[in-house]
């Protein structure tokens, strides 16, 4: 272990940093999904995705993640950030979970590795919870990377979302960016004046201060964006722009998902 | 789960939305943000790994239990919504184990054990980190919970688990497993850390200011959690042996096997124990086999009661961790009253 835990936690930060500047330029790209209206999607791919998650049938859940696919190469969104992003990150994850259920789920022995059996019970329980992550990941990703931030946030007014809590949404996620910022910088800066290696008691206590540190610079920036809002008119009212209208292709999307759902429900049960 | 969390949320804002229009919506949304970003922080722990903490610890000490909720599920709900790192169809029980059920405990541990304790003793910082622990670990038991019953609830009729695969007896201590020992510590680090940081720095934000008074008895807090002891047996109650919990003896007789294949859609039961299972079975005893100590017949009436027993223990280690503390604040810091 040495000063790495640092660098670690600054790459973290350019990671998702960068995934920010990613999904809104994929957002504003001229494509199939980005073409349609927030509420539609919003509720369309919901839709889809509850119906993966509800699907008990193995072929539903890969012709969902394969339209999954489709949508994606007609918005163009680069596949291989998909995969990158989305897919093996979803796959490690749920195999790691899924491995073991190879042998572990009770049921009928169908091959043999050293004492260990794997059942088909347990075969098919993992390849069911791996598509039907896969499936969902892939469909709500196809989402937030179509859909610009805020306009995602004014569309969830449509699932009755309060309009405080978007207006919280919205506010969080300015700041998540901004503060992200903060301290990369001061790791950065800390990073810069450091020789040597600082032993684990050591590092433990500069993450922690930073995060006091940071903890300090929230509130009283918490502070100023209450006095600026006041100096703005802020009367404690929230109040959202949505000037979203429906056009011809919305109306067809909106069949279009019906359609998909009602088929995948039924098949898949 | 979305259904479990609606209604806490619902509550936290009408409690907040009072002050909402005050300094309350910019300090919440910064807060949730500022939860975000120390997620990302890697923290190298004893022993040589790293973790990540939620936050949830010193949140709830700093803002109290619903607006930590609040903060922690829009810290969450960013998390899955804009950077996908959790599902969306997960997001309800995330934020229900880790946001709502994590704040409350966070909460009332750091305000049991630091009960009457001097705004300089050391007892607060022992209550920031145990209020970090013990929350982690809840969200993490109730996680592995969810988990764990699922196999029981939705599975086919060929006894293939649709969802996660795993009964409580493995979903519990695969998943307590990391959380006790690095998660949990990850966590309990950064809310001792924060809360020292804090308490130097920023005295009035963790309630130790001179002029901010010592808090006397909760009596509530306690009817409260006397409450959630003695509701912790309802998500149990389940009659007969779990499905994928039987023990080799439930193998070997043909009544037990007919139980094994009804429970399994129909699925036959081979003749005789997985030779894993027997194998397994004389691994370990635990201090309360088949989670039923032998004097009592019923399953369930076993099962409910060592739940109980084990929520009962921790709560007894609390209240003897206090005593002990209040008596050496005494002891140490004779011109305090508690």
């Amino acid at each position: 272990m040495s000063s790495n835990v640092l660098s670690k936690t600054v790459r973290g930060f350019s990671r998702a940093l960068g995934r920010t500047l990613i999904s809104e330029q994929s957002a504003h790209e001229r494509g199939l999904l980005q073409a349609l209206d927030p509420r539609v999607k919003l509720v369309g791919m919901l839709a889809m995705v509850t119906t993966a998650a509800l699907a008990r049938r193995l072929p539903v859940m890969l012709a969902l993640f394969a339209l999954g696919v489709v949508l994606a190469v007609a918005s163009r969104l680069s596949l291989l950030a998909m995969a990158k992003r989305v897919w093996l990150v979803a796959f490690a994850f749920t195999a790691m979970i899924a491995f073991p259920a190879l042998f572990l789920t009770p049921g009928v022995a169908v091959y043999r590795i050293g004492g260990l059996a794997v059942t088909a019970q347990g075969a098919r329980s993992a390849l069911l919870l791996i598509t039907r992550v896969e499936a969902a990941v892939t469909l709500s990703t196809l989402l937030v990377l179509t859909t610009p931030w805020m306009h995602l946030l004014k569309a969830l007014r449509t699932l009755l979302v309060p309009v405080e809590v978007i207006a919280l949404l919205a506010m969080t996620h300015r700041y998540v960016v901004l503060l992200t910022e903060t301290a990369n910088a001061m790791f950065e800066s800390r990073q810069s004046r450091m020789v040597g290696r600082l032993n684990g008691h050591e590092q433990r206590r500069l993450m922690v201060n930073t995060g006091g540190v940071l903890m300090s610079k929230t509130l009283e920036l918490g502070n100023e964006v209450f006095l600026a809002m006041q100096a703005r008119g802020f009367r404690g009212e929230v109040r959202l722009l949505t000037n979203f209208r429906l056009r011809g292709w919305d109306y067809v999307a909106m069949m279009g998902f019906a359609a998909l759902v009602v088929t995948a429900a039924v098949a898949g049960r | 789960m979305y259904a479990a969390s609606a209604p806490c949320w619902w509550m936290a804002l009408r409690r907040t939305r009072r002050k909402l229009f005050g300094r309350t919506l910019p300090l919440l949304s910064l807060f949730a943000a500022f939860s975000f970003v120390t997620m990302m922080f890697n923290l190298p722990l004893p022993g040589g790994t790293t973790g990540h903490a939620v936050g949830v610890g010193i949140a709830a000490i700093v803002l109290g239990p619903w607006a930590s909720m609040l903060a922690i599920s829009l810290a969450l709900a960013i998390q899955a919504l804009f950077f996908g790192d959790g599902g969306i169809t997960t997001l309800g029980a995330n934020c229900f184990n880790m946001a709502i059920a994590g704040s409350f405990a966070a909460w009332a541990i750091y305000r049991l054990v630091s009960l009457g304790a001097a705004a300089e003793s050391r007892r607060r910082v022992v209550a920031a980190a145990l209020a970090g622990y013990g929350a982690i670990n809840l969200s993490a038991l109730l996680a592995a919970i969810e988990f764990g019953i699922q196999p029981m609830l939705f599975h086919n009729a060929n006894g293939v688990p649709l969802y996660a695969p795993y009964s409580l007896g493995v979903a519990i201590p695969a998943m307590m497993a990391g959380h006790l020992t690095i998660a949990g510590v990850a966590e309990a680090v950064m809310s001792a850390g924060l809360f020292t940081y804090l308490r130097r720095n920023e005295p009035a934000l963790v309630g130790v200011s001179p002029q901010a008074q010592l808090e006397s008895a909760p009596r509530s807090l306690w009817g409260a959690l006397a409450a959630v002891l003695l509701l912790t047996p309802l998500g149990i109650l389940a009659s007969g042996a779990a499905w994928g919990e039987w023990a080799p003896k439930d193998f070997a007789s043909a009544a037990g096997r007919a139980q094994i294949a009804a429970a399994s859609g129909n699925a036959a039961a081979p003749q005789a124990a997985p030779s894993g299972l027997a194998r397994l079975a004389n691994l370990w005893t635990a201090p309360l086999p088949d989670y039923a100590p032998h004097f009592v017949k019923s399953t369930a009436f076993g099962y409910m009661l060592s739940a109980m027993f084990g929520v009962g223990l921790i709560l007894m280690a609390a209240w003897l961790a206090q005593k002990w503390f209040v008596r050496e604040d005494r002891s140490s810091e004779p011109g305090d009253t508690p």
